[in-house]
């Protein structure tokens, strides 16, 4: 990476971006392979929010790391190590259901999270958080749609759906355990403490496997440090393919 | 009781007079046939047509190209939505018209049958192709059956972007790097033609296209439409500096049209019959999403038969004010 | 009627904006009405063209049918003239 990156408010802004970048490109690996074709179609329209919202946080960020940095620098020319979002969100998709816990999981945090990032220091990151709250309802609302009815459904789908929860719950701690990004964001006023939105996130995702008449699996944490940059082996596949062409013509423009 | 075959010359007097035929309207048995077959034909074609592109959601070079590939591939899967809704209303299900394409009973524009190679390919299917599209859709907004032409009168609005954002595309790659300009040159290269197989056989050669014509459902022969279009695109190439892989083309003063060369119609039933680079992998791929979703679809099903108690309907007055 | 995998039909109707009446906008397949109105929203507003959405399962819309003969064909009826076969004309003319 040519540019200079480390200043906190730009490595803040890419942990937001990436995490809504990352899980925006798995879900539009959905892109006509839907169980449905008004599931294809609201799968996407989540893709495209989410990428959406990483473009606004790069577009911000790159405007911080000046010197004619733009949004595409910093989504095709870091390294995984250099990538700071959760590692739930780069797991690949398996199959429906599990497209859904890994959802569930995220769009109950990210609602916590923008909810509090309206009210950031940083104005520009809450103007941003304003916007993208209520789109993030909407996805929140999904995939507890989804979770419920396949939760609640045939005996295929219930087994399913648990399996998936106990695939992706051990994930969940890292949306909670502060990483020097978070801690330094939520010193200088810019992000919430994430280890305070464990309360109401775990409330948020009972009352859906209550719905959805489903138990919440009694599974270990997993020890993860994506927002470091120490990331599962699957996101250096993503990235080689998602970053394929500007590396390969570096000298292009598109 | 008229006999039938009054009341079939009576109808084409009634589409002859740019009169709209409705749902419950009578039709003819064999126009009914034909409207299934065409319109099931055409939201196969959506349907299928998402995945040569879907290939390279993923891979787009930009943010930007990124969400505009997916907004529009997401649009065809609209776009296949509702031109199933328009077949739905003559009597065929969604799910008897899917079993029809995944049984290879049905058939879909052949032009998916060939695989998107490179970037540039994102930009030649959204020119040629989504411009041959168009082409053929324009004029089937003013097709007789009315669920037929607001579907499609909906879909021609929604495409606009679509053929620019692929001429957009080859823009950018004619003024690139010299490699760029190669992989533009190399994806019309491989897309013209098959661009131009897309309105089918010659008229002489296309026996369903008279009766089509006479009902009102075709407003164009399929010649003057593939006319239209090489007379719109060849200047378009010409801009950005890219040349058709057509030695016989040529400007005809007297004619006011180009003339262009011989189409392979051998390479073009090979494709239809099957035989296509892709034929396999596209229908493996719908078969897979339709067998995956399977238990999906199915769950939702038993969900809303245990909840449909809770969900029966609430007092006339309240549901009046809920409605409002 | 819907198997277990297909789901019924619903008629989707959209306000575009407010102090206009919900026009038919299409139609969709969903489970039940909750995800027949997201769908349709996803579906019909992708464009943002919606400020309220109505779904009714097609099913339940009773309409009236049009008489095959005297609907869809009434302006000929007066005008048989206008129609090749109120002519007589003999087979061995040929087609005309």
């Amino acid at each position: 990476m040519k540019w200079d990156i480390c200043d906190p408010s730009v490595q803040y802004l890419l942990h937001l971006g990436d995490d809504a970048l990352i899980l925006g490109h798995r879900l539009s690996e959905w892109c006509g392979h839907g169980p449905v074709l008004e599931e294809d179609i609201a799968l996407s329209n989540i893709a495209l929010d989410l990428v959406g919202l990483a473009r606004q946080y790069y577009q911000l960020a790159a405007e911080r790391v000046g010197g004619g940095c733009t949004e595409d620098d910093l989504a095709y020319w870091r390294s995984d190590r250099e990538f700071r979002n959760h590692v739930l969100v780069e797991q690949p998709n398996g199959d429906f259901a599990d497209t859904m816990a890994r959802q569930l999981f995220f769009d109950a945090f990210h609602y916590l999270q923008l909810e509090a990032l309206q009210n950031s220091g940083d104005a520009q990151v809450a103007a941003i958080a304003r916007k993208a709250l209520k789109e993030t309802t909407y996805h929140a609302e999904h995939s507890a749609d989804w979770v419920v009815r396949l939760g609640d459904g045939t005996e295929e789908s219930r087994r399913r759906m648990a399996a998936a929860l106990e695939r992706f719950l051990p994930f969940t701690a890292e949306l909670f355990t502060p990483a020097e990004v978070d801690r330094v964001a939520f010193e200088r006023g810019w992000g919430p403490d994430v280890a305070s939105l464990k309360g109401p996130w775990d409330h948020l995702v009972l009352e859906v496997l209550q719905k959805a008449t489903l138990e919440r699996p009694e599974v270990p944490h997993k020890l993860l440090r994506g927002k470091s940059g120490i990331h599962s082996e699957s996101l250096g596949f993503l990235l080689a393919e998602m970053q394929s062409l500007p590396r390969a013509y570096p000298d292009a423009t598109w | 009781m008229a006999p039938t075959v009054d009341l079939e010359a009576r109808f084409l007097d009634y589409v002859a007079a740019e009169n709209k035929v409705e749902p419950k309207d009578w039709m003819p048995d064999a126009y009914r046939k034909t409207l299934v077959r065409q319109i099931s034909q055409h939201a196969h074609s959506e349907i299928v047509g998402m995945l040569p592109e879907a290939n390279w959601i993923t891979r787009a070079p930009s943010l930007r190209a990124k969400l505009i590939l997916l907004a529009k591939v997401q649009d065809e899967g609209g776009h296949g939505l509702y031109l199933y809704s328009a077949a739905e209303t003559l009597g065929t299900s969604r799910d008897q018209m899917v079993d029809d394409l995944l049984t290879g009973k049905a058939k879909y524009s052949s032009i998916f049958n060939y695989p998107t190679l490179t970037w540039a390919d994102m930009g030649a299917v959204g020119w040629l192709v989504d411009g041959a599209a168009i082409q053929n859709q324009v004029m089937l907004c003013r097709t007789s059956y009315g669920p037929y032409s607001r579907a499609m009168v909906r879909i021609c609005k929604e495409e606009s972007f679509h053929q620019r954002q692929g001429y957009e595309i080859m823009m950018h790659l004619a003024r690139g790097t010299q490699e760029q300009k190669a992989m533009a040159q190399d994806a019309l290269n491989r897309w013209w033609w098959p661009s131009l197989m897309m309105f089918g056989p010659s008229d002489d050669k296309s026996p369903n296209s008279a009766q089509s014509m006479a009902w009102r459902i075709k407003r164009k022969s399929n010649d003057d439409l593939r006319q239209e279009f090489i007379d719109k695109t060849v200047p378009q190439a010409e801009f950005i500096g890219l040349t058709i892989p057509d030695p016989d083309l040529k400007w005809n003063e007297e004619r006011g049209h180009y003339d262009f060369g011989a189409i392979d119609w051998t390479e073009f039933f090979a494709v239809v019959a099957g035989n296509g680079p892709c034929n396999t992998e596209r229908l493996e791929a719908r078969r897979k999403a339709h067998a995956d979703g399977a238990w999906v679809r199915e769950a939702a099903t038993a969900y809303a038969a245990k909840h449909s108690a809770r969900r029966a309907a609430p007092s006339p007055a309240a549901s009046k004010a809920h409605a409002a | 009627m819907s198997t277990p995998e297909q789901w019924p039909l619903w008629e989707v109707f959209v306000r575009s904006k407010n102090g206009l009446s919900h026009k038919h906008s299409g139609s969709l397949h969903a489970p039940d009405a909750e995800m027949a109105l997201k769908n349709a929203r996803d579906v019909y507003t992708r464009r943002s063209e919606g400020t309220s959405i109505w779904v009714v399962p097609s099913s339940a819309i009773v309409a009236s049918a049009p008489d095959e003969k005297e609907v869809l064909f009434t302006p000929s009826d007066d005008k048989v003239y206008r129609h090749p076969t109120f002519y007589e004309i003999p087979d061995e003319v040929g087609h005309m």
